[in-house]
């Protein structure tokens, strides 16, 4: 019996491990370490409908127990995955879940009516990535664009289960969640990164190119925990927990704040074998605690 | 698979200068498929990212590679108080190294901590390599004597004029290709010297290879961090990345900033 296995959106997955979206590119690298067909899942790099070369760089930072960067969304176009990514991790027996990111309204209908037709089994919706000036983390923002930006998606890719990652940079987190969820959204993912900066002292400039970043690692986790508990009391589809998840008792936590399944990222960098030794850990934690199915553990932490 | 990850046991660790050291690792797997002008992720204990760090010289058939790295922040100083008996995490080999030819006449050109990998570049070469080095002072001088045991006509140039040459090690280059033919440069340092390098070697038509930094995360190419901007076959611009694409670059590819 498999504890792990899981369902997300009916999408089966073999345990609720998926590589999160930016980290893994779109899964060939890390092949080069381990089959990528022992994690549940895979977020792909985040597309647009056309080629972007991002932003200059540097684009990293290394933070205390963390990282910004500003990669700014560097990736060849949906189409050129279509064409010479997909069918490749076609072939490698995990969940393909395709990233999408634009600038505009008209951006996100024509990429999400692409995915519609592409052999992806679910779309992440990003609507907060903090490193792009136009669109971006600017329609996450806010509940009415966040569920206006849904529900286009929704519309043009109606054969995707559809999953919104939702922007940590926001007052009231479960509020856009729950606009989301009435705008069509099958399941939300948080966090993503929160924005930052880093100052070099010594040329008084900012370490990054860009100026700001994305903060990750596991300087973020206990935001993210609490963030995915707020969303999970607010909204009845599925959440996915990332967010500084480096280790299986890291994940589980996340499971017990309300995770249906959790991403992991920046720890990769560190050890890319680490979702492989989670998936290991919780499995052991399971047979440890006598649980069959990891959707029992879900949401199981009790508020004081 | 490409790439291993190895848990290494640190058989020889000596001091170049105050902020420069060497440690030999011993290394079954990594080792295997290994080219000069690669580099490898080492652990840092607790940090949240790997540093690269080239590879100086390496021993397929004993089983040792070498790492010469100088302290640049706290990462790097947690990684020189590591000691004999003690072990290195790597992932290795990473990216694309120096495609050497020994039958080729190539000089070889390093600045400051740039210089360490192009000695095992440099090895098989004998008295085939030139060797140009650039410190800012004596004291900062390292690895000379190995360049010169391989065989290699080896010239040196600091900024203060404490030894050799007075001045920068691009005038050693350009006095050096004037003196007579060679097929190949090779050049790793900071970018400043690379792009003057590559100058003067694409002046003369000499094929002209460079190693690129960047700061880093993954060191595969799965996330993109470590850009560079360099030129497409059709003129377009577009932006590679050092761990993957390089770190050594066909000068004529880099679009220097």
């Amino acid at each position: 019996m498999n504890r792990l296995a899981m369902q997300l959106c009916g999408v089966d997955f073999k345990n609720p491990v998926i590589a999160a979206s930016g980290t893994y590119g779109f899964g060939r690298e890390y092949n080069e370490f381990y089959p990528i067909s022992r994690l549940g899942g895979i977020s792909c790099k985040g597309m647009t409908i056309r080629e972007k070369l991002g932003n200059p760089p540097p684009r990293i930072a290394e933070t205390p127990d963390g990282m910004l960067n500003s990669v700014g969304l560097q990736n060849p176009g949906v189409e050129h995955f279509i064409e010479h990514d997909l069918p490749w991790l076609r072939q490698q027996d995990i969940v393909v879940i395709a990233n999408i990111a634009g600038g505009t309204e008209e951006d996100y209908a024509a990429i999400a009516e692409k995915v519609n037709e592409a052999d992806v089994d679910m779309v992440e919706l990003n609507i907060s990535c903090p490193n792009v000036k136009a669109g971006g983390a600017a329609f996450g923002t806010s509940p009415a664009t966040a569920a206006q930006i849904t529900k286009i998606v929704k519309e043009k890719c109606p054969r995707k289960p559809l999953m919104v990652k939702l922007s940590p940079n926001v007052t009231n987190i479960a509020e856009i969640a729950r606009a989301v969820e009435a705008a069509g959204a099958d399941s939300v993912s948080l966090i993503n990164t929160l924005l930052g900066m880093r100052i070099d002292i010594r040329t008084r400039r900012p370490i990054l190119r860009n100026n700001k970043g994305g903060l990750s690692g596991p300087a973020v986790f206990p935001v993210a925990v609490r963030m995915v508990n707020e969303v999970y009391q607010a909204v009845k589809i599925p959440v996915v927990g990332l967010g500084g998840i480096a280790t299986w008792q890291d994940a589980i936590e996340m499971v017990l704040a309300g995770a249906s399944a959790i991403q992991v990222g920046t720890a990769m960098f560190a050890d890319p074998y680490a979702p492989l030794h989670i998936i290991e850990g919780m499995d052991e934690y399971l047979e440890e605690n006598g649980i069959d199915r990891i959707a029992d553990l879900v949401g199981g932490v009790t508020l004081w | 698979m490409k790439y291993t990850q190895e848990i290494c046991p640190i058989l020889q660790k000596d001091s170049l200068n105050r902020t420069t050291f060497s440690f030999v690792v011993q290394s079954e797997k990594a080792v295997q498929t290994m080219q000069p002008g690669q580099f490898a992720q080492l652990r840092v204990t607790g940090k949240t990212l790997r540093r690269p760090i080239s590879v100086c010289d390496f021993s397929r058939e004993a089983q040792w590679i070498r790492f010469v790295f100088e302290i640049r922040g706290e990462g790097t100083a947690i990684l020189s108080r590591l000691n004999e008996g003690d072990s290195l995490d790597i992932l290795a080999p990473l990216g694309n190294g120096f495609a050497v030819n020994p039958a080729e006449k190539a000089v070889f050109v390093g600045g400051g901590i740039g210089v360490p990998p192009l000695l095992g570049a440099s090895a098989a070469y004998g008295a085939n390599a030139t060797v140009l080095l650039g410190f800012r002072s004596l004291r900062a001088v390292i690895l000379a004597d190995e360049f010169q045991t391989n065989g290699a006509d080896v010239r040196i140039a600091t900024d203060d004029g404490t030894y050799g040459h007075h001045g920068f090690v691009t005038e050693l280059l350009a006095a050096r290709l004037e003196e007579s033919p060679c097929d190949a440069v090779y050049a790793c340092g900071p970018t400043p010297m690379l792009k003057l390098v590559s100058a003067e070697a694409e002046k003369r038509g000499v094929r002209c290879m460079v190693s690129l930094e960047e700061r880093m995360a993954c060191g595969i190419g799965a996330c993109l961090g470590c850009a560079c901007k360099t030129r497409r076959e059709d003129g377009s611009e577009t932006y590679s990345h050092v761990c993957k694409n390089g770190p050594v670059f066909d000068s004529r590819e880099v679009v220097w900033q």
